[in-house]
């Protein structure tokens, strides 16, 4: 991991992040066309209008979540 | 010529949601997306559940659920599948809401309650259901509570908010049917009856273990509000005819369930009179 990188545990996996990023921007990278879904930060649901304030710091658990077929 | 007979199934209201279908339908386990929008389509459904899961977006052809989904068609109800404790249902209800919100469907406000107890069975758990129900109430949710077929189960859920309770008619997905049927009366009775402290209007929808259409039918003839399934659809051979089959047998034992069935008795009641036959009244064996 590069000093200017901190590790985040994104849906499950360890990864590397670099420092300053925010969540809005997170989700921009890995997710370009998503259209429904959701970010919980550290078990508490990140509405979206917070996601470019949210600072992503080292050590947060983030799931970004969507809806699949289900019963 | 007399006007053609075809009274209409009503609507089904629950704490402000109106369904026009009163069979609801999951969107899981299909063969592809196509064969899932046509069936959903055929079936008449005007709510459909799905699961809220990380993040893979796209199946192998680089396409999601919601590109086959018509938001402006239907009420989504997400639910919160593969979920073993109260908490966990609680996180993945409210990722649901937020979801739901980002794309300003109606089913932002409610939710399909499931906390399982048991992998193999994927029977729920009595006490992390209550005690997720009463927090999603709380938290302003419009719960519909899948549970076991317990009726006095039914009633706690009932008691702690839940706006519609969803008692299984046997295991998800094992198509064994109304396994139980005494017990959905039981439930039916104490959520519905006035005489028994029940509400008529209160919504009750039997849940899981659908595998043929007659067991949709028995569901409604036992007074159910509605019926929700997946499996039954998805996996039957023709997915597209089964939807069709499904919604039939609602409107048949919604009906049926509203014609005063015959009583059952021991005896036979010949339908063709006596009087008038020719044939010996001598009886074989008499």
């Amino acid at each position: 991991m590069n000093s200017d990188e901190i590790e985040i545990t994104l849906n499950g996996a360890p990864t590397q992040v670099p420092v300053g990023t925010n969540v809005a921007e997170l989700v921009t990278r890995i997710l370009p066309n998503a259209r429904a879904y959701a970010v919980e930060v550290n078990r508490s649901v990140l509405s979206r209008r917070e996601h470019a304030e949210r600072t992503v710091k080292h050590g947060d658990v983030i799931e970004v979540v969507t809806l699949v077929g289900g019963g | 010529m007399t006007a053609p007979f075809a009274p209409a199934v009503p609507p089904l209201s629950i704490a402000g949601f109106t369904l026009q279908s009163r069979l609801v339908t999951g969107t899981g386990k299909y063969r592809d997306y196509e064969t899932m929008q046509r069936a959903l389509d055929v079936s008449g459904c005007d709510a459909v559940t799905v699961a809220v899961r990380r993040e893979r977006l796209v199946d192998a052809q680089g396409r999601s659920l919601l590109d086959f989904l018509d938001l402006a068609r239907y009420t989504i109800l997400p639910n919160t599948a593969g979920c073993f404790s109260a908490e966990d249902a609680i996180r993945v209800s409210r990722l649901g809401r937020e979801i739901l919100d980002s794309v300003d469907n109606p089913g932002k406000h409610w939710v399909k309650l499931e906390v399982l107890g048991d992998r193999k069975t994927l029977l729920p758990d009595p006490v992390g259901t209550l005690e997720a129900c009463r927090e999603l109430v709380k938290d302003g949710f419009t719960v519909l509570c899948y549970s076991s077929d317990d009726p006095i189960m039914a009633v706690r859920l009932r008691d702690a908010g839940a706006a519609s309770v969803m008692p299984a008619g046997s295991p998800i997905g094992s198509g064994r049917g109304i396994a139980n049927p005494a017990n959905i009366a039981l439930i039916l009775e104490l959520l519905k009856d006035p005489a028994a402290g029940g509400d008529a209007a209160y919504p009750v929808i039997v849940d899981a273990g659908v595998g043929t259409p007659s067991d949709v039918t028995l569901a409604m003839e036992l007074g159910a509000d509605g019926v929700l399934l997946n499996t039954g659809i998805a996996h039957a051979k023709d997915p597209v005819r089964m939807a069709h089959a499904m919604k039939l047998a609602l409107d048949s034992g919604y009906h049926g369930a509203r014609s005063g069935r015959i009583e059952r008795k021991l005896h036979a009641s010949a339908s063709s009179p006596w009087q008038g036959s020719i044939a010996s009244t001598v009886i074989p064996g008499e």
